[in-house]
Order: C-alpha cells, then sequence, then structure tokens
C-alpha cells in the first residue's frame, strides 16, 4: 500500500475513517484548535454507535456552543444562559425514556447557571451534563471565568487572576462529585489521541448511566481556548497540559460502581 | 346534581390542573400562592395520571423546566407571586421568543420590593406591557372567582396551544386565598406520545427517520431573519386582538357612569353600582376578563353612550392607562386605587364614584 497514489487515498472504498452521519454538513464556526468540534464529533458518534439518535435530546447552551444544534443531527433545545440542566431537568422527567444531555461551557455552567448545576446534580437527574472548561468566556471575548487561573490573564482580568481580587479557579467537578446525586463525574481531554479514546468511552459511560437511572453524570473536557487565551493551537494545547491540568488534574473524581456511598448510619 | 366542592383558588387550580390532563408543574414556594403545589403534592397525580410534579430550587429554575417542558410539547405550569414573577421574567421571554405553549399562574401580593404578602393588582404593567425584554405579549386571563380559576386553567392551556404562546393567570391575593364553591370539571387524559407527536409536530420528541431536527430556540443572528421571526409574532398578537376579547358587562346599557375594574375588584364594584342604583344613579360595570387581548373596542363603544368612567384598581393606576387610550380622550377616565395590601370597601368606592364622577 506504499506506493498509492493521491486517486487511491481518495478512493471511497479505500476509506478507514470518516466522519459520524450524524455531524451535519453545516460549516462549524468554532476557531481551528478549539476543543469543542472535536467533543461534538465524540458525541456524534456516541449516539450513532448506541443508535439512540431518535431518542437522544440535547440542550445547548449560551457561549460559544450556542449553535450546536445546528452540528449535530438530533432534536435540540437552546437554553437560556446557564439553565441548561433545568430545561434538562423537565425534558427527562416528562419524557423517562429519552436520552437527555446539556453542553456548558464554563460561564454557563460554573458561574450563572451555578444553582441550577449543582440543584439538577443533587436531585439526581438521569441526565448528562457534558462541560467544556477552558477557563474563560469564548464567546463574549475572553473575560474571566470561574475557572479562570491564578495570574492567567483575560479581557476583565488584563494584568492576571488576583486571587484576593476574584477568587480562587471553582473546581465544580470535585463539588458535583461530593453530591449523593451523581453517580459518575470525570475530567477528560481531546489534545491527543489516546486522550479522545479515554473521553469517547467517557460520554458513552455517562449516556448507558442515564438510561439505567443512575443519577447525573458530569463528563468534564478540559479544554483549549487558543482565541482567547492568544495562542496558536500548539502552544494552547502545551499551555493547558502544563497549567490546566494542575489545577484541574485529568481522571474520574468518581463512579458509582466502583466506590458506591453507603450511608453512614449504624444502628447499635 | 352538579358536585360542588369548597375550596381556596390555590386549591382550584391544583384540581383544575390534574383534570385538564396537564403533564407537568414546576414551582418554588411563595406567599400568598403556596397551596397550589401543597395541594399537587397532597393528590400526587403522578400516581393517577402521570402527571410531575417538581419542587424547584428557584423560580429561576421552574420557569425553564417549563421552558423545558413545553418544548417537548407537553402541557407544562408553573405558579408563582409577584416578586417570584420577577425571577420568572427571563424565562417567559425565551418562551414567548421560542414561541412555546404554557400556563403560568400569578397570584399578586403587594410591592415593589419584597413588599407586603397582602393582596395587589401592581404587576398589570409587568404581565400585560412585558415584564421580561423583548416585543412579546401574554395571553392574560384575570380571574374575580374560585371557579374562574378552575374554568382558566383549561382556557389558558387551550389558547396557549392555539397560539403557541404562554398564557397567564393574573390573580389576586383575594381570588388564590378566599374559599368559594366550584364545580370541578371531568378528568381529561393526558395526551398520549403519538398525540403530542401529531399535535406538536415542532416538539423535542426525538428526531424520527421521517422528519427533519427540531430545534426549539429563541436565537436568530441575521437583523432580517430577526424582524420577520418580529414581525410574525406581532401578527400572530393582532390575530388574538381580533378573536380572543373576553369582558363582562353589568348594567352598562342604560348607564351614565361606568366603572372598569378586573379581578376580584370587579365583584366589589358590582355592590357600589348596586348602592349608586338604589340612590338613583345609573351606574354599570365592565369587567375585562383578557387584560391581553384588552377590550378595547367595548370600551370604546362605551364612551360614546357614558358621561364618565371610573377605573378601580389595587395599585396605582396601571389598567386605567389602557382604559384612557381606549377612550382617547372622549370622556372622563377617572383612577381610585388602594396599595400596601389595602382592598377598597364598596362604600369607598362608591364616595370615589360621587366624588370624581358624578361630583
Amino acid at each position: 500500500m506504499c506506493n498509492m497514489t493521491t486517486k487511491d487515498i481518495i478512493n471511497p472504498a479505500n476509506l478507514v475513517y470518516s466522519k459520524s452521519k450524524l455531524l451535519t454538513d453545516n460549516p462549524m464556526h468554532y476557531c481551528p484548535g478549539c476543543s469543542h468540534g472535536v467533543v461534538h464529533k465524540l458525541i456524534a458518534e456516541v449516539i450513532e454507535e448506541m443508535g439512540i439518535q431518535d431518542k437522544t435530546i440535547g440542550v445547548a447552551p449560551v457561549g460559544c456552543a450556542v449553535f450546536a444544534y445546528n452540528y449535530i443531527d438530533i432534536d435540540w433545545q437552546e437554553a437560556a444562559h446557564g439553565r441548561a440542566p433545568a430545561l434538562a431537568t423537565a425534558i427527562k422527567r416528562l419524557q423517562p425514556d429519552k436520552f437527555v444531555f446539556t453542553y456548558q461551557g464554563d460561564g454557563d455552567l460554573t458561574a450563572i447557571g451555578t444553582a441550577e448545576t449543582i440543584h439538577a446534580c443533587n436531585r439526581g437527574e438521569n441526565i448528562v451534563i457534558f462541560f467544556i472548561n477552558n477557563a474563560i468566556y469564548g464567546m463574549t471575548g475572553g473575560q474571566m471565568a470561574p475557572t479562570t487561573l491564578e495570574g492567567m490573564k483575560t479581557a476583565t482580568c488584563p494584568m492576571g487572576r488576583n486571587t484576593e481580587l476574584n477568587g480562587y479557579p471553582l473546581k465544580i467537578s470535585n463539588l458535583l462529585a461530593e453530591l449523593d446525586g451523581t453517580c459518575y463525574v470525570t475530567r477528560q481531554s481531546v489534545q491527543k489521541l489516546a486522550n479522545i479514546v479515554r473521553a469517547k468511552r467517557a460520554i458513552r459511560k455517562a449516556f448507558e448511566n442515564s438510561i439505567a437511572g443512575k443519577g447525573a453524570s458530569v463528563v468534564e473536557f478540559v479544554s483549549t481556548c487558543n482565541s482567547g487565551w492568544k495562542m496558536s493551537p500548539h502552544d494552547s494545547n502545551k499551555w493547558m497540559e502544563e497549567n490546566m491540568f494542575a489545577a484541574y488534574p485529568l481522571g474520574d473524581l468518581k463512579d458509582s460502581e466502583k466506590n458506591n456511598k453507603t450511608p453512614n448510619i449504624k444502628i447499635q | 346534581m352538579e358536585d360542588f366542592k369548597l375550596m381556596k383558588g390555590n386549591e382550584a387550580i391544583a384540581h383544575a390542573a390534574i383534570r385538564c390532563g396537564a403533564d407537568g408543574y414546576f414551582g418554588y414556594p411563595i406567599t400568598p400562592q403556596s397551596e397550589v403545589m401543597e395541594t399537587l403534592m397532597e393528590l400526587r397525580p403522578w400516581e393517577t395520571t402521570g402527571m410531575v410534579v417538581l419542587q424547584a430550587e428557584s423560580e429561576v429554575a421552574a420557569i425553564n423546566m417549563v421552558y423545558g417542558g413545553a418544548g417537548c410539547g407537553k402541557k407544562v405550569m408553573t405558579s408563582s407571586s409577584s416578586p417570584g414573577m420577577s425571577l420568572k421574567q427571563e424565562g417567559i421571554s425565551y418562551i414567548a421568543g421560542a414561541e412555546l405553549p404554557c400556563l403560568i399562574v400569578n397570584v399578586m401580593r403587594g410591592g415593589p420590593g419584597l413588599g407586603t404578602i397582602q393582596p395587589s393588582q401592581s404587576d398589570y404593567f409587568q404581565t400585560v406591557k412585558g415584564g421580561g425584554h423583548g416585543d412579546y405579549r401574554l395571553i392574560v386571563l384575570a380571574p374575580s372567582t374560585v371557579q374562574e380559576m378552575v374554568d382558566f386553567v383549561d382556557l389558558g392551556f387551550n389558547l396557549a396551544f392555539k397560539y403557541k404562546n404562554p398564557a397567564i393567570i393574573l390573580a389576586d391575593g383575594i381570588v388564590g386565598q378566599m374559599m368559594e364553591k366550584v364545580v370541578l370539571p371531568p378528568f381529561k387524559p393526558r395526551r398520549t406520545e403519538e398525540e403530542v407527536r401529531k399535535e406538536c409536530p415542532w416538539a423535542t420528541t426525538g428526531k424520527l427517520p421521517n422528519r427533519e431536527r427540531n430545534i426549539i430556540t429563541s436565537l436568530e443572528l441575521e437583523s432580517e431573519a430577526m424582524e420577520k421571526i418580529n414581525l410574525r409574532l406581532q401578527a400572530k398578537y393582532r390575530e388574538i386582538e381580533k378573536n380572543e376579547v373576553r369582558f363582562e358587562a353589568h348594567q352598562c346599557e342604560d348607564a351614565d357612569y361606568v366603572l372598569v375594574a378586573f379581578g376580584s375588584i370587579a365583584r366589589i364594584c358590582e355592590k357600589s353600582m348596586e348602592m349608586a342604583r338604589e340612590e338613583g344613579y345609573k351606574v354599570g360595570v365592565l369587567r375585562p376578563i383578557t387584560l391581553f387581548p384588552f377590550p378595547t373596542n367595548p370600551i370604546k363603544e362605551l364612551s360614546q353612550k357614558v358621561k364618565s368612567i371610573l377605573t378601580v384598581e389595587m395599585n396605582a393606576g396601571q389598567m386605567v392607562e389602557d382604559v384612557r387610550l381606549a377612550v382617547n380622550g372622549k370622556i372622563p377616565v377617572e383612577f381610585y386605587g388602594r396599595m400596601g395590601g389595602i382592598v377598597p370597601s364598596a362604600e369607598e368606592i362608591l364616595a370615589a364614584l360621587k366624588e370624581k364622577l358624578i361630583k
């Protein structure tokens, strides 16, 4: 095969990779190098592989992913800023046989939607929350988010985040893992192949949990925002690995199959 | 024989919701309407009709749950009182913008701010003129009896689905809290999934191979497309104005003076009218039942026949602006109102009528 011509390569019979049928042909508005595109692709692939296109309802956020409904071919609702978990709560309770997920950024989920996120998780809603954490507001032009790292420069902390002024990076997944209503909280990334494979497994597991009625699943994707960070995609990935992973270490924070908490009640 | 029950207006809302086949209620406690959710929790409709009842973490969450449920084509509702309604305005604007049907109940208390838990009608502007951002309208029903609290649940849902627009029952704390005899409607089954898919082909019921994906959104960044959406909304509101005006006129045929009032105050005005007639004054009462669409034409027609109008409200004078617009300067339109949770007496209204109109 080493002497393949270009013609051979583009011959459909020789294709070894294709995009999911659930990804539409709409050109994505995401910046080149952004993590959103990869995460969209993985979600579309999992829905396709599980054969649940007719049973899946997505809730889009306000933020860069506001147009997520243009890219994955399923039914969608577009929420107000931060309210996606409230919409998802009702959608799932009123249609319990459906797979319902929210797709939210760090501004949406950790700032304006903190209450909706915590309470939906705490009620044990059988929904999936996909959380893109790139430590910045992308859509509005690179302002500070609750997850912005200490010292990190943004449009609203141009001298770098000062914890005395702005508090500390919010590790919301750690907080959500403490809630009895969540069954699975994991932190993933999609900057290299091995991580993409792991992230996809996490997405699938989260969907399976939701239909098994185990409670809320949260999949955080530690992500890049090369436009907001003002770095090349390559440098963004490097910066993420060196800085973001220290504050937001990858891995499972909770998996109820492994560490099922038992109530600490002893009858003497 | 009809089956009369004695109950509070708030309780009546809960019974009516279950009986009309509602799919979901999402609420947050606030005085003076907490009995709506309390009654639902006692009646446990999830065990009988399958209706979902959920206490949300805030009014913001509750209205956004309504948004999510409405997007699924379900018959969903929420209820609250004035300060809670302020919080719901964001969601209401989105629901109106996304053109979804739902039912909202506001049992009004006095404001501004935390105000008072006593009854008021001071959310007329908020409810009828907007409240949230953007050019939208709600279908506003103003009950004056507990029976109307029952009847307007079904009516509100029907209008909401007919026009794909939120409908709201704008009740005052009196109607919410007072007990009266009511006749409850027979049970109507909840719609099946097939029926929802048929009636609401736009709903997020899961994308089947035979249709495009459904997207519930109020977002459109192209200015020309967004203006078109607004023009379509406005055309819908004009259609509602044409078809859905509801009002009640008492003894307006021979009247020299007319009292215009909505909700429970209209009933007190009827008493003032009787007292005035005993004294030989020809007084009538016009009660708008729909506040949007407002009975502009009936009031305009009345202004050709009567000498003057007194609008009576439990606020500083809100609906009176719409009455004046309808009358358009043809005859004097005066206002009498009480605030802070004070309910005017029939005698007080009669005295205001004599002072301001008859002189």
